[in-house]
């Protein structure tokens, strides 16, 4: 059982010996001739307008928090649709398909409240204005 | 009626209380925000406090009939009905005082009630719960929930403080016990407590480490909820900074709920390996009741001196899990219960005499209470002395440490040690509770006292309430106490566990 994660150590080791021998090689190597031009953020493009260590608006980060919620209601209908053969019948799934008389509303009604759920806190959002921008 | 966990339709059954509650809280938060703006938060206080007295309905038309259920993911049985309507009593009473604090304080908003009433949901699935994803998933509902609440008063720096900080070691805790869950499956294949229960039953030489570090982790997880010492730092600084009607909730609910479940983990699931978590538990008892006591002394501050006086009661309670009875068991429920009722009529009497904006409140600031307000002084030594357990006067207070001292001393393998120690450290608790006493009938008030504000009619009912009940069921508890009897939680047993001391003792090594 330890056995199989071998190659998984091997990894591990290669990836800390590959990391350190490139900061080595660089460090014997490289002499360091700083200029302005080249300690900026980016070498190529425009030059920077300010500092990147700004304030924004506190509403990004509502945007942000809704369209999680609503992500990771995908996240979990994409399983659901995976399994909703299964979930729809009310015994094992033949070759064939569901038996028939053996089809069953489970997966539907269970998704059905969970997207219920959402919705209420949808509406609750909407209605309490946190989807306006003004 | 026996019911088939398997089929959907016996599943929402068994889970009719809790949903609704769930459902009464969605309700309630859409009603809340369609309401017009400025209007009386009152009706959302009474409809949230009839979603929980529907709750209570259902919970006891289920006992009545007597539904039971096989070993499946939710537990039917009494210790459940007992534990919900002990969470239930704890939110309507929360909810009062919620509903006056947010007109005379800064407004606390309509969503307080639906986060309440959220949060008594995942209290209640947590305290059936009789599988390990059930036991994350409830105390997940009930402290997110609870994270918000202790923050609700958003122009308050210690409101936010209070919340930030208990969502940091909330979180860091659930992910230790979410890490014992994971490797509790790992070490058994299974996160039905029966299935755990029989599969650490059948290893022949004991569990393996993994599933001990798994039973090490989750029991790190549910002592921070119930703020066991040496995982109690963030509770007063919690309870101190959270509004006072959520300070009582989480003193009562949230802690009754974990409790439910720490019983029902530890005695269905891990009753098999006994030997292998009592002497943690016991060490842990110890030091909470001797801890949370010696502190409590030091505090002048009351709300901090009640979230001490609650980590103290964490110990006496887990002295009860030490047992690993049902006698054991049946007198944390009544425990619970009494505790509940006292406590949240003390945090009440706290609220009712702050003045408009929460500030730190000094005992010394209550100098001769009793000359100004006799009532509010009479109700705040019942609840003292409640939580102190002393007879008669602290009514129901005296038989709870009573049967908690039985059931210690009843238990196949005797708890003598820990009953000498809860003894002692409740009598070391008098320093606190007496001082409170103390300050209110016997000190004068000085001349150049500001007046106390007046009590708001919800929570002198409260305060009255919890008071009247602590002294009637003191004086005639035998129908709690058949309650509480019939609630037994089976611990599960394996043949060949020791359940004397001496055996006790020479396997734990």
């Amino acid at each position: 059982m330890v056995r199989a994660y071998f190659p998984l150590l091997l990894l591990f080791g290669f990836v800390a010996l590959n990391a350190g021998l490139i900061l080595a090689i660089g460090a014997l190597t490289v002499r360091s001739r700083p200029t302005p031009v080249k300690s900026q953020p980016y070498e190529s493009g425009i030059a920077p307008l300010g500092d990147a260590r700004e304030r924004f608006s506190v509403k990004f980060y509502m945007v942000a928090m809704l369209f999680i919620i609503f992500d990771i209601e995908t996240v979990f209908m994409i399983p659901w649709g995976v399994a909703f053969r299964q979930l729809s019948c009310a015994v094992a799934l033949t070759p064939a398909g569901c038996p028939a008389g053996q089809v069953s509303f489970f997966g539907l009604s269970e998704m059905l409240v969970f997207i219920g759920i959402l919705l209420v806190g949808f509406a609750y959002v909407w209605k309490k204005g946190a989807l306006q921008w003004d | 009626m026996p019911l088939d966990l398997s089929v959907p339709a016996s599943l929402v059954t068994a889970l009719l209380p809790d949903l609704i509650v769930m459902g009464g809280a969605m309700a309630l938060l859409l009603w809340g925000v369609w309401r017009p703006e400025g209007a009386s938060g009152r009706p959302v206080g009474v409809g949230a406090i009839g979603v929980c007295l529907a709750a209570l309905a259902a919970i006891a038309g289920m006992a009545v009939q007597g539904i039971t259920a096989g070993p499946g993911p939710i537990a039917i049985d009494n210790f459940r009905w007992a534990t919900d309507a002990v969470i239930l009593v704890g939110t309507i009473l929360s909810i009062a005082l919620a509903d006056d604090y947010g007109r005379r304080a800064e407004p606390v908003a309509v969503e307080s009630h639906a986060l309440t009433l959220l949060a008594a949901s995942g209290m209640m699935l947590l305290a059936g719960a009789r599988d390990l994803i059930l036991v994350f998933l409830g105390i997940e509902v009930m402290s997110v929930a609870v994270y918000v609440l202790a923050g609700i008063n958003r122009r308050s720096a210690r409101s936010a403080e209070a919340a930030l900080k208990y969502f940091l070691l909330g979180a860091f805790s659930t992910a230790f016990l979410l890490y014992g869950v994971a490797l509790v499956y790992g070490a058994t294949g299974a996160t039905n407590l029966t299935a755990i229960g029989s599969a650490l039953a059948a290893s022949p030489p004991g569990p393996g480490s993994m599933a001990v570090i798994g039973l090490a982790l989750m029991l790190v997880g549910f002592a921070f909820k119930v703020a066991a010492a040496p995982f109690h730092m963030w509770t007063p600084d919690v309870y101190d900074g959270a509004p006072t009607p959520f300070t009582a909730f989480m003193a009562a609910a949230v802690k009754a709920a974990a409790f439910a479940s720490f019983a029902r983990v530890f005695m269905e699931g891990f009753g098999p390996v006994f030997v292998r978590w009592h002497s943690v538990l016991w060490w842990l008892a110890a030091l909470t009741m001797v801890l949370g006591n010696l502190i409590a002394l030091s505090q002048r501050n009351l709300k901090r001196m009640l979230a001490y006086s609650s980590i103290a009661h964490a110990g006496y309670l887990l002295v009860a899990l030490v047992t690993n009875t049902t006698e054991g068991a049946a007198a944390m429920v009544f425990y619970l219960f009494a505790y509940t009722l006292a406590t949240v009529g003390a945090f009440a009497v706290v609220m009712a005499l702050a003045e408009g904006a929460e500030r730190p409140q000094d005992v010394r600031e209550w100098s001769g209470l009793f000359s100004v307000r006799p009532l509010l002084a009479i109700a705040m030594a019942v609840f003292m002395l409640a939580l102190l357990g002393f007879p008669l006067a602290g009514g129901m207070g005296f038989f709870a440490k009573w049967y908690l001292l039985q059931a210690a001393l009843k238990a196949p393998a005797p708890q003598t040690r820990l009953a000498v120690l809860l003894v002692i450290t409740s009598v070391i608790s008098a320093g606190y509770y007496l001082y409170v006493i103390m300050v209110m009938f016997m000190r004068p008030r000085p001349a150049d006292a500001a007046p106390f504000p007046d009590t708001p009619a919800w929570t002198r009912s409260v305060i009255v309430g919890a008071a009247v009940l602590l002294l009637a069921l003191g004086l005639y508890p035998s129908p709690i106490v058949r309650w509480a009897r019939s609630s037994s939680l089976q611990p599960t047993t394996a043949t060949g566990v020791p359940s004397t001391p001496e055996a006790l003792r020479i396997t734990a090594r």
